[in-house]
């Protein structure tokens, strides 16, 4: 027989936090990088069909970490918001804002709705302008933060490492070659070795405003990456290996709220 | 308090866009709008119509072309009206029928086709496409009824077949494979009569091209409401060839230079050029 424990509000969005982010921390890093002619993105995903980088429309694209089934969820509700707009308005009605704001406000509803299981998942929203000035990322967090950013970003996994190491070497303006270069090594970065990642592990795709189609976004197949990463080095897997457990980092990054609090160590279900 | 996250349709499980917007939002759809009662009174004459539309085959791809008027009764709405257009980067569609309602569905069918290649994450065969336009016209029967009826012409480039197909439909939403060479709209019968005595099989894409736009002058030869090649304004056919890498319009320069030889032939023999009138020698359209 237990009586009902009373638990604060600051306690139990505490709680909804930590859940969400061990999630996200345990898959690996993506990376966004802006570029001299738009927007790319890297991360690290073995599976050919399950894309973490996905196209929304002409000029915005979708990226995520996390839970597949939650971000896989957002992604076709983005994909459907942006193909009404531009049916019932005109395609250049579509905006990655809006479509941030619209992420926000769901993300924002589930996490503080007591009744369901906050979402395990990170967003960038990216879109590009017809020069570099205007090309938007977006950063979305469970909570239904929006964030705007610049230059680069980080999430998932190892994310404070793999920017720490963008950080030192990221240059404005790059061509799309060193651009990738950068965020392959950023990727594979860790405290204690560098690591050359495979092509065929590596999902690439960009939003490059030089298309001639209105469409922009468009993934990057392994036989170019070879010739755009040029010579690397023999390839190593991530200290995790190549298996489906966690291999993120050791320990969860701990954000700004400090230690977990009680249910840190509850199990989470692998998504099946 | 309204609920401000994206409603449960969002995130449905499905890959048509026209069923999304069924159930979100059905007042976009073009099906959804009903005339009120049928009266004695066409609604047929209120808006214009696009006229003729040609499409035919090469080894290696597909050429679909169309004139250029629409016409309100006998009057000539527009002179220089689009009913070519791109339905994705291996298909094209053109358009017969009440023009309003055409291009609003070939945008929905634009749409759809986006849609599913972005939710599925690959494209749907050609067969699937032109079964997703025959689905569209069919939510337009009770339009159709009343004077309103839209009548595509449907080519793409099959990449497992390695060839340029041709669909054609009925108001119903009935969907019939053409072989070789197919017209719709008013000056079809002529247009049909053109092709027939033009078309090879052994066309080169030039070859082709030229036979279409042949087939359009003489549609609108014969028919008030196909556009003929207008030479004051430069007005030419919007011509579209697809093969295996992909669409493109042809521009206006290419197909004003091949209208103009076809005119210049039109100068010593305006009938056009003549058949043989025992062929056998060289291969026709049937197969």
């Amino acid at each position: 027989m237990s009586a009902p424990f009373y638990v604060s509000p600051e306690q139990l969005m505490k709680d909804r936090a930590d859940f969400a982010r061990k999630g996200i921390g345990r898959g690996r890093s993506l990376v966004a990088v802006q570029y001299a002619d738009g927007v790319l993105f890297v991360t690290e995903n073995p599976s050919q069909a399950l894309h973490k980088v996905s196209e929304i429309y002409d000029r915005i694209a979708f990226a995520a970490v996390g839970r597949y089934n939650e971000f896989e969820n957002l992604r076709i509700a983005g994909v459907r918001l942006a193909d009404m707009r531009g049916y019932a308005y005109d395609r250049r009605d579509v905006t990655g804002r809006g479509l941030a704001n619209a992420y926000a406000q769901t993300l924002g509803t589930i996490f503080s709705s007591g009744g369901e299981k906050p979402y395990e998942v990170e967003l960038f929203v990216a879109e590009v302008g017809d020069r570099p000035a205007q090309d938007q990322i977006y950063r979305l967090t469970y909570e239904g933060r929006v964030g705007d950013e610049h230059g680069y970003a980080v999430m998932g996994g190892d994310a404070e490492t793999v920017e720490a190491h963008l950080k030192e070497h990221y240059t404005e303006g790059a061509t799309l070659e060193q651009a990738l270069q950068v965020a392959v090594a950023a990727l594979g970065h860790t405290q204690t070795e560098d690591r050359v990642i495979a092509t065929e592990d590596l999902e690439v795709a960009v939003l490059d405003r030089t298309r001639t189609q209105p469409r922009k976004f468009a993934r990057i197949l392994p036989v170019r990456l070879e010739a755009l990463l040029g010579e690397r080095g023999a390839t190593s897997t991530g200290p995790g290996g190549a298996s489906d457990g966690p291999d993120g980092p050791a320990t969860p990054p701990s954000g700004p709220s400090g230690p977990a609090g009680p249910g840190d160590d509850a199990p989470i279900a692998p998504p099946t | 308090m309204s609920d401000p996250r994206l409603p449960a349709a969002f995130t449905a499980s499905g890959s048509s866009f026209h069923d999304f917007l069924a159930a979100h939002q059905p007042d976009l759809l073009p099906s959804t709008r009903s005339l009120g009662p049928a009266g004695s009174t066409s609604a047929g004459d209120l808006a214009p119509h696009g006229t003729t539309i040609v499409a035919a085959t090469f080894p290696g791809g597909v050429v679909i072309a169309g004139d250029r008027r629409a016409t309100m009764g006998n009057v000539i709405a527009q002179r220089d009206i689009e009913k070519v257009f791109p339905a994705d980067e291996y298909s094209a569609v053109g358009i017969a029928g009440t023009a309003g309602i055409a291009v609003e569905m070939v945008r929905l069918f634009q749409v759809e086709l986006e849609h599913y290649e972005k939710i599925e994450g690959s494209t749907l065969s050609l067969d699937g496409k032109a079964n997703r336009l025959a689905t569209l016209i069919r939510g337009n029967l009770g339009m159709a009824m009343q004077g309103l009826a839209v009548v595509p012409l449907f080519a793409g480039f099959d990449l497992d077949a390695g060839q340029g197909r041709i669909f054609s439909y009925d108001v119903t939403g009935g969907r019939y494979e053409e072989t070789a060479f197919f017209s719709v709209g008013s000056g079809s019968l002529f247009a049909k009569g053109s092709l027939k005595k033009l078309y090879r099989e052994d066309l080169s894409e030039e070859e082709a091209v030229t036979v279409t736009i042949q087939a359009l002058y003489d549609a609108a030869d014969d028919d008030s409401a196909t556009g003929g090649p207008d030479l004051t304004r430069r007005i030419f056919p919007v011509v579209r060839v697809i093969t295996a890498e992909g669409g493109r319009r042809l521009a206006d320069d290419d197909v004003a230079a091949v209208a103009d030889r076809v005119i210049g032939g039109r100068m010593t023999r305006p009938d056009g050029p003549g058949a043989p009138l025992l062929g056998g020698t060289t291969t026709g359209g049937e197969r």
